[in-house]
């Protein structure tokens, strides 16, 4: 770990930090505002949600959540929540090492004096606390909301703690695994579309597995792993997929280790 | 013992040729040109000296320790100039001249700003602003401010206008006279003969001669051109001759040798017009292929 690599690392990820950050706490104020009125008129949600075809139901996990209950409700939000935590960290872990490759400035760090075990571990950590950040927003976002909106109704604070929890493993899986297919490949010019890539891949490989039923890929996705409605449902983690979790992050995050040691760092041109 | 030792240093990207069993030595304070065209391997040579990249064979040591395995500690006493200077988005030049020298114990900031004032680099300015040849100052002062005691330079003039070079030049002089050894890589010969004491020269990823510059110079042929007016084209069929080419009464040829004896010869003659000149780079070549 080198302090300096740290600072700098972490000063040029601000802005992206605070750009997401105040997005998902927008998003969490308004859709939360919507509460009270999906909650008074239950009824009628429920007879509009029967006539949606079953598959688009099973696609947005409709049929599962009961948007009446103040949990239920945060749910669905927080699946966005999910959506926009999961290209975030993407975005991060893609352009950890490769940015600077593809604006050859990885010559002027790497003729430094310093490791490359130091090089990677300062700029994980700088990632890292950029998105602990944005979870402690979302955390208190997320409380501000829930206390301005649930009215009367009550809550089981534990699975609204489990539900935002969740947050900082299921963005390090995105962090550590972006980072990997970066190494993978020859070069990544532009972080963009490989972080939207990753995101959405992941949140539509669980969609698809609610219309198509039996397919064990979807088990890899953080978004199965750490599946909003099973902890509202359960009050608890899927805990061995969330193992399976935890075990992908670290297999990436070993690899990354390896692979960015044996690197040859491209040239010019 | 030298500074740099390189032996048998191999490097194949790949299929693709990098470098093939270069060896060579650099002493503790000279300066060693290593000159060759674009794709001879100059680069690769000190890439692999600084660990950005990893040999496929032979090893290199720099203060007597291996770069693959003492990569960090050896970097605390070296200079790297590389040939493009690309810094981050929307530094500007005093912010990544500070974060530079905050990899390096001790304090820098006066010797920074002293050599921004010679390089006449305004530290200001964005970086992303800069005209290539300003990057270019950016870059060596960058390199110089730890005080190192390698300085690897590769391609250091281009950009630079001749003034500039001259400045530039001044200030690797002052430090090679502090004791700095000084690695230079280039494919311009006349400025590796302005300031190096040695060179290695490298074609296709292979060293093919490492000599005194003075040596390089007397082996070295000249390119003679001679006009006459007579129709018939003058034959010079002494020994050092080669690769005469004759038309409409004009003779090329390159001599190697004693140069008294062309002249010699030439003051026989009634010429309408005489060169004699060093041969380019890509012409030493030639020479060294046969």
């Amino acid at each position: 770990m080198s302090a300096n690599i740290y600072r700098y690392e972490l000063h040029v990820r601000l802005k992206s930090v605070l750009i997401w950050s105040a997005a998902l706490a927008f998003l969490i104020l308004f859709f939360l505002s919507l509460f009270p009125a999906f909650a008074g008129q239950a009824a009628l949600m429920d007879e509009m949600l029967a006539r949606f075809p079953a598959e688009m139901r099973a696609a947005f996990n409709l049929d599962k959540m009961d948007l009446a209950t103040l949990l239920g409700y945060f749910s669905f939000t927080f699946l966005f929540v999910q959506l926009c935590m999961a290209i975030q960290a993407s975005n991060y872990g893609f352009g950890l090492l490769s940015i600077e490759e593809a604006e050859l400035t990885a010559d002027f760090l790497l003729s430094k004096p310093v490791s490359r075990i130091q090089v990677l571990t300062s700029k994980l950590l700088a990632a890292v606390t950029g998105l602990v950040l944005t979870n402690l927003v979302v955390w208190v976002s997320s409380f501000i909301a829930i206390s301005l909106f649930k009215g009367e109704r009550e809550y089981e604070l534990q699975t609204l703690l489990l539900l935002l929890f969740s947050g900082i493993i299921f963005q390090l899986f995105f962090l550590s695994v972006g980072m990997v297919i970066s190494l993978l490949v020859r070069r990544v010019r532009n972080v963009t579309p490989y972080g939207l890539g990753l995101g959405f891949g992941a949140y539509l490989l669980s969609a698809f597995s609610g219309v198509i039923k039996d397919i064990v890929l979807e088990l890899l996705t953080p978004f199965k792993q750490f599946d909003v409605t099973y902890i509202v449902a359960h009050g608890a983690y899927d805990m061995p997929l969330v193992w399976l979790n935890v075990g992908i992050t670290v297999v990436a995050l070993a690899a990354s280790y390896w692979l960015y040691l044996h690197r040859d760092i491209p040239a010019v041109s | 013992m030298s500074i740099i030792e390189v032996s048998q240093l191999t490097k194949y990207y790949g299929k693709a040729r990098g470098i093939v069993d270069v060896s060579f030595g650099v002493e503790k304070g000279e300066i060693f040109g290593f000159i060759g065209p674009n794709g001879a391997g100059k680069s690769t040579t000190i890439r692999l000296l600084l660990s950005l990249i990893h040999p496929t064979g032979g090893k290199a040591t720099i203060f007597g320790k291996d770069v693959t395995t003492h990569g960090p500690e050896i970097r605390r006493d070296i200079g790297y100039l590389p040939s493009e200077v690309y810094y981050y988005e929307g530094m500007r030049v005093i912010d990544l001249l500070k974060y530079s020298a905050s990899f390096y114990p001790g304090d820098h900031t006066q010797r920074m700003h002293a050599l921004a004032e010679t390089m006449e680099l305004e530290l200001n300015r964005r970086i992303n602003d800069l005209s290539y040849g300003n990057k270019k100052k950016v870059g060596i002062v960058q390199g110089l401010l730890h005080s190192p005691s390698v300085l690897f330079l590769d391609e250091p003039t281009a950009g630079l206008d001749p003034l500039m070079q001259r400045k530039f030049f001044n200030l690797i002089r002052e430090e090679n006279a502090r004791g700095v050894t000084v690695f230079f890589s280039s494919h311009i010969l006349s400025e590796v003969q302005r300031l190096c004491n040695r060179v290695g020269i490298i074609r296709e990823g292979r060293i093919v001669e490492i000599s005194d510059i003075r040596t390089l110079q007397q082996n070295n042929y000249k390119k003679v051109r001679v006009s006459t007016d007579s129709t018939a084209p003058v034959v010079f069929d002494m020994p050092g001759v080669t690769h005469v080419q004759a038309e409409n009464g004009t003779v090329h040829f390159f001599f190697k040798g004693d140069i008294n004896t062309v002249l010699q010869r030439l003051s026989a003659l009634r010429v309408t017009d005489v060169s004699i000149e060093e041969p380019t780079l890509e012409e030493i070549f030639m020479h060294y292929y046969e």
